[in-house]
């Protein structure tokens, strides 16, 4: 089972990254840039099935070590072999 | 007395620590490995600064979950004594023992420099009237930009937890903000360095008095003994 997990500061939190990579891509002759954010993508390949369970226990994982929630947010997909 | 200096993979001012408590104030220090499940007799234990697990992830995220950090959690839940100096503040923030969290420098650049700071009113140890009104210590981070929430950022004023405010903010940080402690009084965490201002040949002397001060929130009687 193949888990994509995204992290992204909160919206609410200064992105400093985020706003140095937007400062770039507009120097290199982007217009109309609204927002640049940047955050991380954690790839997972677990084994087993895709269960209630299994999710809580991913949620947990997320909160616990792969998100700060005081600063981030996560989403993930499951799916693909 | 007793202190315990935890040392992580990637910890770079453990010997500093060391020798702010051992050389600076003259009291019994050793090392801990973050291996050990247990502390020991300890009076005050110390999270260096450094990169501890390579910052992976996210600063301190993985040494959180370190086996001594089980035992850190017991000891401060009972009242020991913690200071997290840099890496171990931001250590200390993702194991949820002080509110908030470090991110990038506003500037994205690493910060080395010796900065001024405002002492704040953090209790009868931790105060003007003991540091004095502006210290300095040595600062030397890339991620040192103290974010919370506006309900923590409330309690912060509310409680009196804020330590040290930099005079020129060098990272970002949200109301300047270098330093807090917990709302019960016995976890302190800041960016600046201590351990890298007590000898003669560093920018400034006034580690002592901080690490004085952090004793002195548990044991009152022993400043003067150390003074």
């Amino acid at each position: 089972m193949k888990i994509k997990v995204f992290v992204m500061p909160k919206r609410n939190v200064l992105d400093p990254q985020g706003v140095a990579v937007g400062h770039a891509l507009e120097s290199l002759g982007l217009s109309g840039l609204r927002a640049s954010r940047v955050g991380k993508v954690v790839e997972l390949d677990v084994d087993g099935p895709d269960t209630p369970q299994f999710r809580a226990q991913l949620d947990k994982l997320c909160l616990d070590l792969l998100s700060n929630p005081v600063i981030e947010d996560y989403h993930y997909e499951i799916g693909g072999a | 007395m007793n202190i315990a200096v935890l040392q992580f993979p990637g910890s770079n001012c453990d010997q500093d620590a060391f020798h702010l408590f051992g050389s600076g104030l003259k009291l019994p220090t050793r090392f801990v490995w973050h291996k050990d499940t247990r502390l020991g007799e300890a009076d005050l234990v110390v999270l260096p600064g450094g990169f501890a697990y390579g910052d992976y992830l996210r600063c301190g995220a993985i040494a959180r979950f370190s086996p001594v950090m089980g035992a850190v959690r017991e000891y401060a839940q009972r009242g020991g004594l913690v200071l997290g100096i840099c890496n171990g503040f931001q250590i200390l923030c993702e194991a949820g023992l002080l509110p908030g969290a470090l991110i990038r420098n506003s500037s994205l650049e690493f910060r080395c420099m010796t900065c001024e700071l405002k002492v704040e009113d953090a209790g009868p140890a931790f105060n003007p009237g003991v540091l004095g009104p502006r210290i300095r210590l040595p600062i030397g981070h890339g991620e040192g930009n103290f974010r919370i929430d506006e309900a923590g950022r409330g309690k912060l004023v509310a409680n009196r937890q804020v330590l040290l405010r930099y005079v020129d903010n060098p990272n970002g940080s949200l109301d300047d903000i270098a330093g807090v402690r917990s709302e019960a009084g016995n976890v302190f965490g800041m960016m600046p360095h201590p351990d890298r201002a007590f000898e003669r040949y560093h920018p400034s002397c006034d580690g002592l008095a901080v690490a004085r001060a952090i004793l002195a929130a548990r044991f009152p009687g022993l400043i003067r003994k150390i003074a």
